[in-house]
């Protein structure tokens, strides 16, 4: 379990007159097992704040930490073990390697990572079986459906246990039924401890988070802590 | 699954390029093993021809001559403190480094002798290493006794001499068991008899004039055989007879060095294939590296996959190049040499070479890509949303 705590970040792009300022003055904590939704209109600067949050895209200003580590601080390999050991990723358009099955995408982030091959096997199996896909790891990604894509990139951001899960829209390719089955998903996730922080557009997810960070304009609205709706819309 | 699998399922997906980045390695190796191939048949086969010219070192009596000859006409000459080679010393020739590189020595003794009133000169051979020595030697005949000589074309017509007839030698009678068809050397112009016979007629007992050798130097430096035997014998002068062999060599050289050169800007052309070949590749898979860098994929294990399947591909190209540059030598040889077993012949060092030459080709010409790819952002792969 881990906790996140950001301060005054922030991030342009370009220079002089054309410099874009896309996330100016963040600053939050997450604590460890929380489930927190990122939301705001197209543009307001919510992929940025999570690919910072990821470790993966420096911040002009401001400061991260997760854990007490200053993940900034880190070099840049230091920062790709920090990913490895940390942080686990859902992004929106599933990102599967075409070339490989779904259970060779879940064993993926195992790869790197000194274990004997039947035990990552095996725990690449457990992932697939834990998102409902057990049985179906011999496919293509080009064979599966968009639900189970989506399982897919799940099953392959939670193989190797990390504390905390990134998602970035994960449901916004899904119909409303395969939404729901994967917000439970997360639900499960983040009641076995996993913190979780979820980009989204759609209130039905926001509906599972504990709280919403409301992006406009690249900064966080006042009043930070949303309440999410009570029940799914 | 590891790095490797990563790769070898990105080579099965992406075959063509798999493909094309194998013709550019296996084109150039294929050169250069031809080229090896063709200058080694060729070097073959001039030692061949080498070993086959007969006599290739002279030991000549060491003597400060003034030589008064020009344009063919000889006018004589001066011969100060000439130092005779003993017949006895030639067992000295056995005891040097490369003693087993000599196919066979052929003591001469030289002097002119009246032959039916006519002056002519008289060579003393051991006749029974004339195959080796004179392999050029065209014999009507036999070979000549103790009591019988042979006779040089121009010197038989000279004397209008024929087989069996008898002939005046210093006095003595003997007979022509031989006569040479013309060699367009010297030896048109002599007579011929067994060596201790031809140092009785001269009065030259246990006398040579010079020694010829007959050396199989494929193996050995001429030049080494000269000085060892120098050395063996110092009141000798010996040469080396091998500007004929020696010029076709330098010719050989020659182009072998401008075809191991046309042979390397082929490689260069090959490592440009895969330079560019990887680099359109590292661009195509930008995203997906992007996505290996979001995992957690070090720098190292993005160069890793890159040079990976550079060296799948690499392994293979270089034995294919070896059997393409090995075929190619058996079809050119045919054209420019009677020989082609040296070009043909299985040669695991070679093959080594070639597989090791596609591996470095390969793997250079995939430094900058990999390091490209390994660079690369990983915030890509979230920016392609």
């Amino acid at each position: 379990m881990s906790s996140i705590n950001a301060q005054q970040l922030g991030k342009s792009y370009g220079r002089g007159s054309g410099k874009v300022h896309a996330l100016s003055d963040v600053s939050f904590t997450i604590d460890s097992g929380e489930f927190v939704g990122i939301m705001g209109e197209s543009g307001a600067g919510k992929s940025t704040l999570l690919s910072i949050l990821g470790a993966m895209n420096t911040p002009t200003t401001g400061t991260l930490a997760v854990d007490d580590i200053d993940v900034y601080d880190l070099k840049s390999e230091q920062r790709a073990d920090f990913r490895r050991e940390f942080l686990g990723f859902v992004f929106q358009s599933f990102h599967l390697i075409p070339y490989l099955t779904l259970l060779e995408n879940v064993m993926l982030p195992l790869t790197t990572i000194r274990m004997p091959k039947s035990e990552k096997r095996s725990k690449a199996l457990a992932a697939l079986e834990r998102v409902g896909l057990d049985g179906k790891g011999d496919r293509l990604p080009g064979e599966a459906s968009g639900g189970e894509k989506e399982r897919c990139a799940i099953a392959r951001a939670i193989v190797n246990d990390p504390p905390v899960l990134l998602a970035d829209e994960p449901t916004g390719n899904l119909d409303t039924r395969t939404t729901d089955a994967v917000m439970d998903l997360f639900t499960g996730l983040n009641a076995e401890g996993t913190t979780i922080v979820m980009v989204t557009h759609s209130p039905r997810c926001a509906a599972h988070v504990h709280r919403v960070l409301d992006v406009a304009d690249g900064r966080l609205l006042k009043g930070v802590s949303v309440a999410p709706p009570s029940h799914c819309m | 699954m590891r790095l490797t699998d990563i790769s070898i399922k990105n080579l099965i997906r992406r075959k063509a390029k798999a493909g094309f980045i194998m013709a550019g390695l296996v084109v150039g190796v294929a050169a250069m093993v031809a080229v090896i191939g063709f200058v080694r048949s060729m070097t073959a086969e001039i030692n061949h021809k080498m070993e086959r010219y007969g006599a290739n070192i002279l030991i000549l009596p060491k003597t400060e001559d003034l030589q008064l000859s020009y344009g063919g006409l000889n006018l004589g000459g001066v011969s100060v403190g000439v130092q005779p080679i003993r017949q006895a010393d030639l067992h000295r020739l056995s005891t040097i480094k490369n003693a087993a590189n000599i196919a066979a020595t052929g003591p001469t003794l030289l002097g002119v002798v009246s032959a039916n009133g006519r002056d002519v000169l008289l060579a003393g051979i051991e006749m029974n290493r004339v195959e080796v020595l004179k392999p050029w030697w065209s014999l009507s005949g036999s070979r000549p006794d103790s009591n019988a000589v042979l006779a040089g074309a121009q010197t038989a017509s000279l004397l209008n001499l024929t087989i069996g007839q008898t002939v005046d030698i210093n006095g003595r009678r003997m007979h022509v068991s031989g006569i040479l068809g013309t060699t367009g050397s010297q030896d048109d112009q002599l007579l011929f008899a067994e060596l201790s016979t031809a140092q009785v007629i001269l009065g030259k007992q246990g006398q040579i004039s010079m020694v010829e050798v007959a050396a199989l130097c494929h193996d050995c430096p001429i030049d080494d055989m000269v000085q060892q035997i120098s050395g063996a014998l110092p009141d000798a002068k010996v040469m080396a007879i091998q500007q004929v062999v020696k010029g076709r060599m330098d010719t050989l050289h020659r182009f072998s060095a401008f075809s191991m050169g046309m042979s390397a800007v082929v490689i260069l052309v090959g490592s440009l294939v895969v330079l560019t070949t990887m680099m359109s590749s590292v661009r195509e898979r930008k995203e997906e590296i992007g996505i290996f860098r979001a995992m957690g994929f070090r720098k190292s294990h993005i160069m890793g996959i890159i040079f990976s399947e550079v060296a799948m591909i690499s392994g293979p190209a270089g034995l294919i190049g070896y059997l393409a540059g090995t075929g190619a030598t058996f079809i050119a040889v045919r054209f420019f040499s009677d020989m082609d077993h040296a070009a043909t012949a299985w040669d695991p060092l070679l093959c080594g070479g070639a597989i090791l030459l596609a591996m470095v080709v390969g793997l250079t010409a995939s430094v900058y890509p990999a390091i490209m790819a390994a660079r690369l952002d990983p915030n890509t792969a979230l920016r392609s949303l």
